[in-house]
């Protein structure tokens, strides 16, 4: 129903252009490394103003805590952008690590990765973009690839740690 | 019906694509930049028309194949034809899009061609418009390069929100 309620496109279009970013990337940047770098970064940036759209039309209340959040993301959220819902496993005893496993992943459709690019995360726009629209909502997180379909992996996941929880601050302040 | 993502992703990724070659690598070098959005878009678009066109037969002259770009090429990518197509019979096609789908979300005016060009933050902001537009002008170049027709694709804004391609077929 929340897919329903955002303008949609063409999904070809999506990751046939993603598809061409990372190969201009691999191009211009040499190394695999820059670029996996690169494409955290892009998705940091769209992250961080995405969780805005993501907050307005979702209408998902307040989180408890990290896991319900975790669980907001995978449900939710996959499911507003990409129009794929994914889940949450391999919570620590502590509450704050665990996976989003993707097994539907549309920027991942007709691709298949050259021996040239090991090492590429490939996906790893989407680690970024986790990584920003946390951090709007005071959580500063580390996300990483446990497992990767296009390196031969039956899905991708994705493991979230939350480092520190920032305490809202205000932007009121008492008159002096 | 087709697989979707919703619209937000492809303009987030469209938005940080040309800001990372316009602001981060190619900072000074507008023309580098516009040559690389060039390049992605005419990789898209020369992928999406061979699967767009696998089941169809091949296009008997010039005119046809614009208008399968005009008809249903438009439609995959934007839900709706272009509204416009002129030719002056002779290679040169002008695209017209009245309600481009990509530009409505910039609220910039083209400013006309001014000598002190660089500071005014107006003529900033058509640069950044028309970094948006090599990628479509790609794909377009892309789309008629792979059904055989090696051309050059410009945009004009002149009057927005509509946007015209001119395409001008090489012989």
């Amino acid at each position: 129903a929340i897919f329903a309620s955002v303008e949609r496109v063409n999904a070809e279009l999506f990751t046939l252009t993603y598809g061409a970013i990372v190969r201009q990337l691999l191009t211009d940047l040499e190394e695999v490394e820059e670029v996996n770098k690169q494409l955290d970064q892009m998705g940091y940036n769209i992250g961080i103003r995405m969780i805005d759209e993501f907050l307005a039309k979702s209408n998902v209340s307040r989180c408890v805590d990290f896991k319900e959040t975790a669980e907001v993301i995978a449900k939710v959220g996959f499911k507003m952008f990409l129009g794929v819902s994914a889940s949450v496993t391999n919570w620590d005893s502590e509450g704050t690590c665990c996976s989003i496993v993707l097994e539907d992943n549309p920027l991942v459709d007709f691709v298949e990765l050259p021996d040239t690019c090991q090492g590429l995360y490939y996906c790893n726009i989407l680690s970024g973009v986790i990584r920003g629209a946390l951090e709007m909502v005071s959580m500063k997180t580390e996300v990483t690839w446990l497992r990767d379909m296009l390196r031969g992996d039956d899905a991708n996941e994705l493991q979230v740690k939350l480092i520190k929880q920032v305490p809202e601050e205000y932007p009121y302040k008492d008159d002096e | 019906m087709g697989r979707e993502v919703s619209e937000s992703c492809v303009d987030s990724l469209l938005t940080e694509m040309v800001s990372s070659y316009c602001n981060s690598f190619y900072a000074n070098k507008p023309d580098l930049a516009a040559r690389r959005i060039e390049a992605i878009g005419y990789q898209v678009g020369h992928q999406l028309s061979e699967r767009y066109t696998m089941d169809r037969p091949r296009f008997g002259d010039h005119l046809e194949a614009i208008k399968f770009i005009c008809k249903d090429f438009w439609s995959e990518l934007f839900k709706k034809q272009i509204d416009n197509l002129k030719t002056n019979h002779r290679g040169t096609f002008v695209l017209q899009d009245n309600r481009f789908r990509w530009l409505t979300r910039m609220s910039v005016e083209p400013t006309p061609e001014s000598p002190d060009a660089s500071d005014d933050p107006e003529s900033k902001a058509s640069q950044a418009t028309s970094m948006h537009l090599y990628f479509p002008c790609g794909i377009i170049r892309g789309a008629l390069s792979n059904l055989g027709i090696p051309c050059a694709v410009s945009a004009d804004i002149s009057n927005l929100p509509a946007c015209s391609f001119v395409v001008r077929i090489k012989v």
